[in-house]
């Protein structure tokens, strides 16, 4: 192999494992240290310049970096990222006085941004600094979007929401809410000189030729809908019955908050094995705990009236059969079709993109399933002035893709509204510095915890179920935020090597207590995966290899499960090895907002 | 600040026949001078260990004073451990030997330990045929006391000190060699790839085994002027062959090339094989050893790997016809015959 060119930022940033998989880059490692010091404000104000919502976030993100977080591969459970995150926001100070200067001077451009979501709130977020004048247009009353329509008060508090929603719009935006954009041709007309459509994926998905549906149209109710309901209270209670239909985030939503509100007899009824819902584990743990049974492989057939009310759903058991290609079919069991009682249904079975709004000869384009044709990097579609983010680009994803898009797009309007190719970004920020305070000193604590993941502590199930606008999740104390903290690798502390140094004494290899170096004759990538002291089998991680060293050796280091934890640096003789801290910024409109 | 070797280990990590990683067979974090050749030492017998799944507690490590000397911290800390007095180790090994056989015993000595305080003790333990590893951590000078040379230290050598050493060394392969030594061999500490299966036969072998390892001192030897620096060694370093050690009941795969290889089956049963560089040098010839040294030390060369086995040998305990069960084992009557035993000794030497 050649010599890993660790000058490359994006070499060491996949090391950081968490960092790498969140959409928007948070530097996470950074953040945790700053919790376990207890300066949680610097750990906020480290998320809000990454990521613009720690404290939603911190509760509701679908959380990429967990199953990613190279703890879970060290033992069983990763650190608990998310919840951390929540940390910093529940104990920070006031930080109206880090927020960003919005200049009184404009800088004479004016952008639009549809739908008050996530993606569009990032977007005014990172050019409300630079000058921009900033019209942002929702239909609702408040802006936060999904947000706020669709997930629970019992998981994220409007309070929370407002909060974080609020340092955007003070940032000198004029709000439109309770505005329907009907037109983009009405918008173009007017003096924008770019517009952002962030609005979401607005459609949920029905079963309008399921047989009964028509008949039961009212006490059938599409989920996404129905939450939004509930969320600006238009809808107060539910049937004492109720089937959820789905298994992904809405259906939890769903059947947790039917739960609130009156049903006492939820179930989750969804038509693809349990392992394989859409759910996240945690969230279909959630739901379990509050007595809502997930029944697994039915397909609905038909809902059931009598006397012209809704009785009930009939379901079809199914089996998962997989092909040589792990293709999967529902086949049925042959048993006789299953009846279930009850007095209402929520479909949560998935969200479609729609435009309306937007006319055929506006001059966006779009593809065969009705998507925008977009440039996937700079998300600009084929009308220039105009950039997608969040679902209403790629379909639904989260929130956090949502403010990575937003990121992204405001780098390109800012480009755009400069008069410069959007398609040349600057690059990436990083920086490698050396952690060394003494012979046995880091900077950082590398001593390695066995500590397992803390749970994070819940409010009494009945309470819980009375009121939804209460939390259910307590958060972690500063105690146990201090010992989750503590478990973090540290992985943005990396290992690096100077090859001129090394005397090939073998002193990293004999104390790594992971086996990740090894001094061996150089060869495809491979062939040393399998040559290594433990075989490099995941793949995914890089190995480390360095030019050819005195005895015409390499020295290759599989990054897979190293634990950061400092002890080659400590053991060469030679400082060959030094532990050195990668700070990695995803390019932005502004690189740095945060004082 | 904190030193401390993390608990986890890597999650796929080999088990042995018992059943045990690795990890099993390490012990506490070593203190010694970051890059010091004992470290990796450590880590070889570890290795060699846990490869022939030896039962830990079965084995006792055994020590006199030196830099090498506190090593057997740094290994094996489920086993016995006797960390002795300054040359003394071949007396308080011999002792622990004759009290119960069953053990495997490794004694860890240095170049001061062996070669200097410890020369008559080393001389006689050689000669007795002792059933265990002893090996020599030999760095060619004090680093303990601030890296003086040592009796192995080349002549002309020059550490840290920057003074020529003027005086002959001892070289403790051929030294053992004419004591009597049942298997001898020399190697690096910065060459598991041979080290490892050395100790692995040294253990094997019912005998007394020496392994001498050349094994640089960062701090006080390791200078361009030494000839036991990492560098030196490596471009000097001669070795007899390819040692492999083939456990009992392991079929060999390997292929081996006519008249360049030496096969010799150790009293369990277990093959070593050596696939020679040089076809002249006999296992079973102590002269052809003795002489495969001088060759290589007036080429200016250091020759490594094992030099001379005698597979068939008695050791102490056969020699003097001790009892074959571990003293633990006897109960007080056997253990205390009583007077009448005594009176019986007494007037058989009358």
């Amino acid at each position: 192999m050649k010599p890993t060119d660790i000058k490359d930022q994006e070499y060491f940033h996949k090391v950081v494992d968490c960092q790498y998989a969140c959409p928007a880059h948070t530097p996470v490692p950074e953040y945790i240290r700053l919790i376990a010091q207890q300066r949680y404000t610097d750990a906020y104000m480290i998320n809000w310049e990454s990521n613009v919502f720690p404290g939603v976030l911190g509760r509701t993100c679908d959380r990429p970096c967990e199953p990613a977080c190279r703890r879970g591969r060290v033992e069983s459970e990763p650190v608990a990222i998310c919840r951390l995150k929540r940390v910093a926001a529940d104990n920070k100070e006031d930080i109206q006085a880090r927020l960003p200067d919005i200049p009184t001077n404009k800088n004479g451009k004016k952008i639009a941004l549809v739908g008050a979501g996530p993606a569009s709130l990032t977007v005014a977020r990172d050019l409300a600094p630079l000058g921009y004048s900033i019209d942002i247009y929702d239909e609702q009353p408040k802006a936060g979007g999904f947000m706020r329509s669709q997930i629970p008060s019992f998981r994220l508090p409007e309070s929370v929401l407002d909060e974080e929603v609020g340092y955007i719009l003070n940032m000198g935006l004029v709000s439109h809410f309770n505005h329907y954009v009907d037109s983009l041709k009405g918008l173009l007309a007017q003096d924008y000189d770019a517009i952002f459509v962030g609005s979401g994926a607005p459609r949920g998905r029905d079963l309008p030729k399921l047989p009964g549906r028509k008949e039961g149209d009212k006490s059938i109710h599409v989920g996404i809908d129905w939450l939004a309901s509930v969320a600006f209270e238009h809808i107060e209670k539910i049937g004492k019955r109720v089937i959820v239909l789905g298994g992904g985030n809405t259906a939890m939503d769903c059947c947790r908050t039917a739960r609130r509100l009156g049903g006492d007899d939820v179930k989750v009824i969804v038509r693809s094995p349990f392992e394989e819902m859409k759910a996240s584990a945690w969230e279909k743990e959630d739901a379990i705990h509050e007595g809502i049974p997930i029944i697994e492989n039915h397909v609905p057939l038909e809902f059931v009236h009598e006397d012209g009310k809704l009785v009930g759903m009939r379901f079809e058991k199914v089996n998962a059969v997989y092909d040589e290609d792990g293709k999967r079919s529902l086949v049925p069991t042959g048993d006789e079709p299953v009846l279930y009682p009850c007095d209402e249904v929520l479909v949560a079975i998935g969200q479609q993109n729609a435009f309306p709004w937007i006319e055929d000869d506006a001059g966006v384009e779009f593809d065969e399933w009705g998507m925008p044709l977009l440039n996937a990097q700079t998300f600009q579609s084929s009308c220039a002035k105009v950039f997608f983010g969040g679902d209403a680009a790629f379909g639904p994803e989260n929130i956090i893709t949502a403010v990575a898009q937003g990121h992204q797009a405001a780098v390109s309007i800012d480009l755009f509204c400069e008069g410069r190719p959007v398609d040349q970004r600057p690059p990436p920020g990083s920086s490698l510095i050396s952690q060394k305070m003494g012979i046995h000193e880091w900077s950082y604590d590398n001593d390695v915890t066995t500590d397992e993941r803390e749970i994070v502590p819940l409010v009494e199930l009945t309470s819980a179920l009375q009121n939804r606008r209460l939390e259910v999740e307590l958060g972690f104390d500063v105690d146990a935020a201090f010992a989750e903290a503590e478990r973090c690798l540290n992985c943005d502390v990396q290992t690096v090597f100077m090859d001129d140094k090394c005397i090939e004494c073998d002193a990293c290899v004999d104390i790594c207590p992971m086996d990740c170096i090894n001094f061996t004759v150089n060869s495809e990538e491979s062939e040393l995966r399998q040559q290594l002291r433990i075989k490099a089998a995941n793949e995914d991680q890089d190995l480390y290899v360095s030019g050819d060293l005195n005895t015409g050796r390499v020295m290759v280091k599989d990054e897979n499960v190293c634990l950061h934890c400092g002890l080659c640096a400590e053991r060469c003789p030679t400082a060959a090895w030094d532990m050195q801290q990668f700070y990695y910024q995803v390019t932005k409109a502004a690189p740095l907002l945060v004082k | 600040m904190t030193y401390h070797r993390p608990e986890f280990r890597h999650p796929e990590l080999p088990t042995n026949d018992l059943g045990y990683t690795r990890k099993e067979y390490e012990g506490a974090i070593s203190t010694l001078c970051a890059g010091c050749g004992h470290d990796s030492i450590s880590a070889a017998i570890i290795q060699a260990c846990f490869e022939l799944s030896l039962e830990p507690h079965k084995v006792a490590k055994i020590s006199g004073i030196g830099c090498s000397s506190k090593t057997p911290t740094y290994f094996l800390q489920n086993s016995h451990g006797f960390n002795s007095v300054h040359g003394r180790m071949p007396s308080v090994a011999t002792g622990a030997n004759l009290a119960n056989r069953e053990l495997t015993y490794i004694g860890v000595s240095g170049d001061g330990d062996s070669a200097s305080i410890g020369m008559g003790q080393f001389a006689h333990v050689v000669r007795r045929n002792l059933n265990m590893l002893y090996l020599v951590e030999n760095n060619g000078c004090y680093g303990l006391t601030k890296g003086q040379d040592s009796a192995t230290s080349d002549i002309g050598s020059m550490g840290k000190k920057g003074t020529p050493n003027p005086f002959e060394p001892i070289d403790l392969c051929t030294l053992a060699l004419e004591l009597g030594a049942t298997f001898v061999a020399r190697s690096f500490s910065g060459d598991k790839e041979q080290l490892v299966p050395l100790i692995k036969a040294a253990i094997s072998h019912s005998g007394f085994a020496l392994i001498d390892v050349v094994s640089p001192c960062v701090t006080f030897n390791n200078t361009a002027t030494s000839t036991k620096s990492y560098e030196f060694v490596r471009e000097h370093i001669e070795a007899t062959g390819k040692t492999d050690f083939i456990p009992v009941r392991q079929e060999i795969m390997a292929d081996y090339k006519p008249g360049f290889s030496q096969e010799v089956t150790l009293h369990d049963g277990s093959v070593i094989h050596l696939y020679k560089n040089d076809e002249n040098l006999d296992l079973h010839d102590r002269l052809s050893a003795i002489q495969a040294i001088h060759k290589c030390k007036e080429k200016g060369e250091i020759l490594t790997g094992l030099l001379y086995l005698d597979p068939d040998c008695q050791d102490l305990h056969e020699i003097i016809g001790s009892v074959e069960k571990p003293l633990r084992d006897l109960n007080e009557s056997a253990l205390c015959p009583g007077s009448k035993s005594l009176e019986a000794i007494n007037e058989s030497l009358r």
